[in-house]
């Protein structure tokens, strides 16, 4: 007997760890793309978790399109990031600053 | 009738579009002869008119095309056919045709000559929408037109700085004319609820004692500053002191536009004007006193300006301005007929005058200083006769037109009893005697005496040809006989009909038509009087001065410098224009140029919103690191705050 | 304390240690074996929710396609690994303490006192012949047929558009140009020579 609240509460702390990744590997952007994977993982989880116990299977539609948007990001986060690296030779975070205003 | 009308108003119009703008592929002589035709056959479907008019009491009122209506009020085109109009049209048309004529060979060289005749040819259209008009509105347009036409022709040599500053300044100065008439057309529609002559003039005796509150507190008649606002449109139009400035200057237009417009008929529009608006002027004894003064101010000072001009143009324009004078004090002495009547003949001499100053100026080669002339009598015989038949109908020699006009306004003005009636006599007798002075000082300065002129300019003298002599000679006729024909009619009598109207107990014409015995009776009379005996003082100081004694002005002017200064200096209106409404503008631009402009909008506004909004962005750009991190912070901060609310809520 | 409970503690703990790593680790190799791991570990948790298809989808797409193509890339470019560890000791209390505030919001909000057993009930299992990948799959064509093929035209969309970026135009790349072709006319192909007969 699994209460709802302990798999949001998981769901939370995945979802504060991939952040702190986030904050803190800020020099490496692969680290960071997992980091987002693993945030898109607790969320996907809360989803699941609402959609069992309240027995809809909307929640699970929802994490399939997410799944299906995840792919795809990652593949041209990925491709991004080949050829930010065949054109920069770095993938350090920190040397790609022309946003700056 | 109405189809006579409207050919006579757009047959010019057809000259002045083909000549305009189809200049270049009919040529010149096209050019002249298309205008001059059509001018032709306004002059005589106006004589067509006249006839029906006078002969068989012709009388036409009524609207040919509404332009718009707007809350009732109708704006139309339309004609009002009285006597007044007729006598205006012919006027004008004849001039015009005159002037067309002499164009001819004045501008034989110029290479602007299509242009002119376009020119010539509108103005002869305005001023006939203008005279024909029978409502306030295409009195205006005819008004305003007249005005454009004079700009463009005062600058007609545009590549002459001097002729584009005069067309400017006259320009401006009409503008001021020109907001007074229109203030005092929006008063008409404000009060008569109508634009249409006839509806305004039978509803002005019950304006009368009536008072409007410009300034809170204080009733002023409405009767008296709808007349004076109307009135101060004819002041620019007419040229009348303190509006007088852009006259002189306009003599930079070629001299048959100076016969045309600035003698003998765009000036005369304001005379014409305040005569046609008789029934509204009548009401108010304050304007008529004020027209009055106006009139007589202008009459006699800008007379003795003439005194001291050298430019033989010049010397005519202000004896133009000097008689324009005469026909408003005229107009202020309820004398309509009278001023009219002055109208009538001025337009014809001073047209001769202004024509035969031009021929003068042919044949000195555009010089038009008449102190480098001198004893061209014998070298241009036509030009020295008729000029000195006009000069004599100026002065009111006994027997030629000036003399029945003139003699008649001053007779009214000595019969009138409004206030400031004595002065205006006392200023119409003095202007006699200068009249006789200056057009004398000219007449022996050029055709008498020695021949001051170089030898390359006296080897090549010689009379004008038939194209300007002609027109002379057609102009003389009437200026010698038409006072003796009409002064009996038009002054006295009935000539003008219901088309003029005056109160009774303003009718100094009709106490005169009581001791009128007809025009022989009024020399005869005239030889009593001081008015005649001024003229010939007048001439016989100009003998005495220029011919006996050439030293005497010298030492004059010499011993009377102030005075010569202040003459010569045209009363320091120029300059008093200048430092005042010239400067006051300056400044005031200039104000509006450092504060309002480069201070308030460029500084505050225009850059200051830059430089505000690139203030609280050089503090914004802080947080736009461009690192990615960073963003996300920024996004979990948010994010904590967020959920915190959700929290603790 | 139910099995069911005690499992969900074990994976719990996987899962959390698993993503630890992930963000710790130095070497991104080894960060992306503990994302599978922390993936598998989900999928084993999602079972436990009677998501099976999903769980499955999981393991076959994100561990055996996307996270292989991590790992793919991440071999791949020869990254400098000693700088891009910089500064993580610097900013760890910041980190931590960020983290550490929003996970305990977090947990306020949707701890035990929203969502405990009392406010929320166990729902009671499925048949024994109920099958998840039948039920969204009936649901998946009918309810959500249009997001279904969008989210297709988005996968169509992210392979072409990885595939171009990642192109390398070679010199002697051989290519046609489709705009030429449908606006070619036959003047440009066909010439007529006008020649006499019996020549």
């Amino acid at each position: 007997m699994v209460p709802l609240s302990n798999y949001l509460v998981l769901g939370g702390i995945l979802f504060c760890l991939s952040m702190a990744g986030i904050f803190l590997n800020r020099k490496n952007i692969i680290i960071i793309l997992m980091s987002i994977e693993l945030m898109l993982l607790a969320v996907n989880m809360n989803f699941i978790a609402f959609s069992h116990y309240h027995g809809d299977t909307a929640g699970q539609i929802f994490v399939f399109f997410i799944l299906t948007v995840a792919a795809a990001e990652a593949a041209i986060g990925l491709a991004i990031l080949v050829v930010l690296f065949r054109n920069r030779n770095t993938i350090n975070v920190e040397d790609i600053d022309t946003l700056k205003g | 009738m109405p189809n006579i009308y409207l050919a006579i108003a757009l047959s010019p119009l057809v000259g002045a579009i083909v000549a305009g703008l189809f200049g270049k592929s009919i040529g010149r002589t096209g050019a002249h002869w298309v205008t001059t035709v059509s001018v032709a056959i306004s002059f005589v479907l106006s004589v067509v008119v006249f006839k029906h008019v006078f002969a068989d009491g012709g009388y036409y009122n009524a609207s040919v095309y509404t332009w718009l209506v707007s809350d009732g009020i109708k704006f139309e085109i339309g004609f009002l056919i009285d006597q007044l109009t007729a006598t205006m049209m012919i006027v004008v048309t004849f001039v015009s045709l005159m002037v067309h004529i002499y164009t001819i060979g004045y501008m034989h060289d110029d290479s602007g000559y299509q242009r002119f005749f376009s020119y010539i040819s509108l103005f002869t259209f305005s001023m006939l929408m203008l005279v024909m008009s029978n409502n306030f509105m295409q009195l205006f347009f005819g008004w305003e037109a007249v005005g454009l036409v004079s700009y463009l022709l005062i600058g007609f040599w545009f590549k002459k700085e001097t002729a584009i500053y005069a067309n400017m300044k006259a320009f401006l100065v009409n503008r001021v004319g020109d907001f007074g008439f229109l203030l005092g057309i929006a008063a008409v529609l404000m009060y008569f609820g109508s634009l249409d002559y006839v509806t305004v003039f039978a509803a002005a005796p019950d304006m009368v004692g009536k008072t409007m509150q410009i300034i809170p507190g204080s009733d002023w008649s409405i009767m008296t500053v709808m007349c004076i606002l109307l009135f101060i449109g004819a002041m620019g139009k007419s040229a009348q002191v303190p509006l007088h400035v852009w006259l002189p200057d306009s003599m930079e237009g070629p001299t048959p536009i100076s016969a045309l417009i600035h003698a003998a008929t765009m000036v005369t529009a304001g005379i014409f004007m305040v005569a046609r608006m008789s029934p509204l002027f009548e009401f108010s004894e304050t304007a008529l006193s004020f027209v009055l003064v106006i009139g007589a101010i202008t009459a006699f000072f800008m007379g003795l300006l003439g005194l001291v001009q050298n430019d033989i143009k010049r010397v005519v324009a202000y004896s133009t301005l000097s008689q324009l004078g005469y026909m408003t004090v005229a107009l202020g002495a309820s004398a309509y007929a009278a001023g009219i009547f002055h109208l009538g003949t001025h337009a014809f001499f001073k047209a001769l005058l202004f024509l035969g100053a031009g021929s003068v100026i042919i044949a000195m080669h555009h010089d038009q200083d008449i102190r480098n002339m001198g004893g061209l009598r014998k070298y241009m015989p036509i030009t020295w006769i008729t000029f000195l038949i006009g000069s004599l109908a100026l002065i009111g020699a006994p027997g030629f037109s000036g003399f029945f006009s003139k003699d008649s306004i001053i007779e009214a003005v000595h019969a009138s009893n409004l206030p400031g009636s004595d002065f205006a006599y006392l200023c119409v007798l003095g202007g006699v005697f200068i009249t006789a002075l200056y057009s004398f000082r000219m007449y022996f300065l050029v055709f008498h005496g020695k021949e001051r002129m170089d030898e390359h300019t006296r080897a090549h003298l010689h009379e004008s040809p038939a194209v300007v002599t002609v027109p002379l000679i057609m102009l003389a006729i009437p200026s010698v006989i038409i006072g003796y024909i009409l002064v009996d009619d038009m002054a006295f009598g009935s000539y003008f009909g219901k088309s003029i109207f005056v109160l009774p107990q303003h009718d100094v014409l009709g106490q005169l038509s009581k001791d009128f015995h007809g025009p022989m009776g009024m020399i005869t009379h005239a030889l009593t009087q001081a008015p005649l005996w001024l003229a010939f003082g007048g001439v016989a100081t100009a003998w005495f001065l220029y011919m006996k004694r050439p030293d005497i002005p010298e030492k004059i002017k010499n011993s009377a410098t102030m005075g010569y200064k202040v003459l010569t200096e045209h009363y320091y209106f120029d300059k008093a224009y200048s430092y005042v409404f010239a400067g006051g503008s300056l400044g005031i631009g200039r104000f509006f140029w450092t504060v309002g402009d480069e201070k308030l909008i460029d500084g505050l506004m225009v850059n200051g919103t830059a430089k505000s909004i690139g203030w609280f962005s050089s503090i914004i750009r802080n947080f736009q690191t461009g690192y990615l991190y960073h963003y996300a912070f920024v996004m979990i901060i948010g994010l904590s705050v967020m959920l915190g609310w959700i929290v603790f809520n | 304390m139910g099995i069911e409970l005690i499992l969900f503690y074990i994976f719990a703990v996987i899962l959390i240690f698993a993503s630890t790593m992930v963000v710790i680790v130095r070497n991104p190799v080894f960060a992306v074996l503990f994302l599978v791991l922390a993936f598998f570990t989900s999928s084993v948790l999602w079972i436990m929710l009677e998501a099976e298809f999903l769980a499955i989808t999981l393991v076959l797409v994100y561990v055996g396609a996307v996270m292989v193509l991590f790992l793919f890339v991440v071999m791949m470019l020869d990254i400098n690994l000693a700088p891009l560890k910089e500064g993580f000791i610097k900013y760890l209390p910041v980190g931590v303490l960020v983290g550490f505030i929003i996970a305990v919001e977090i947990i306020l909000v949707v701890g035990p006192g929203n969502f405990g057993l009392d406010k929320v009930a166990d729902p009671v299992g499925h048949a024994a012949d109920y099958s998840n990948t039948k039920e969204l799959g009936r649901v998946l064509y009918t309810k959500y047929m249009y997001p279904f093929e969008i989210a297709a035209v988005i996968l169509l969309v992210a392979i072409i558009a990885a595939i171009s970026l990642t192109l390398r135009k070679g010199r002697q790349t051989k290519y046609i140009k489709p705009e030429d072709q449908v606006s070619v006319r036959k003047e440009d192909r066909i010439r007529i020579v006008k020649m006499k007969s019996g020549e």
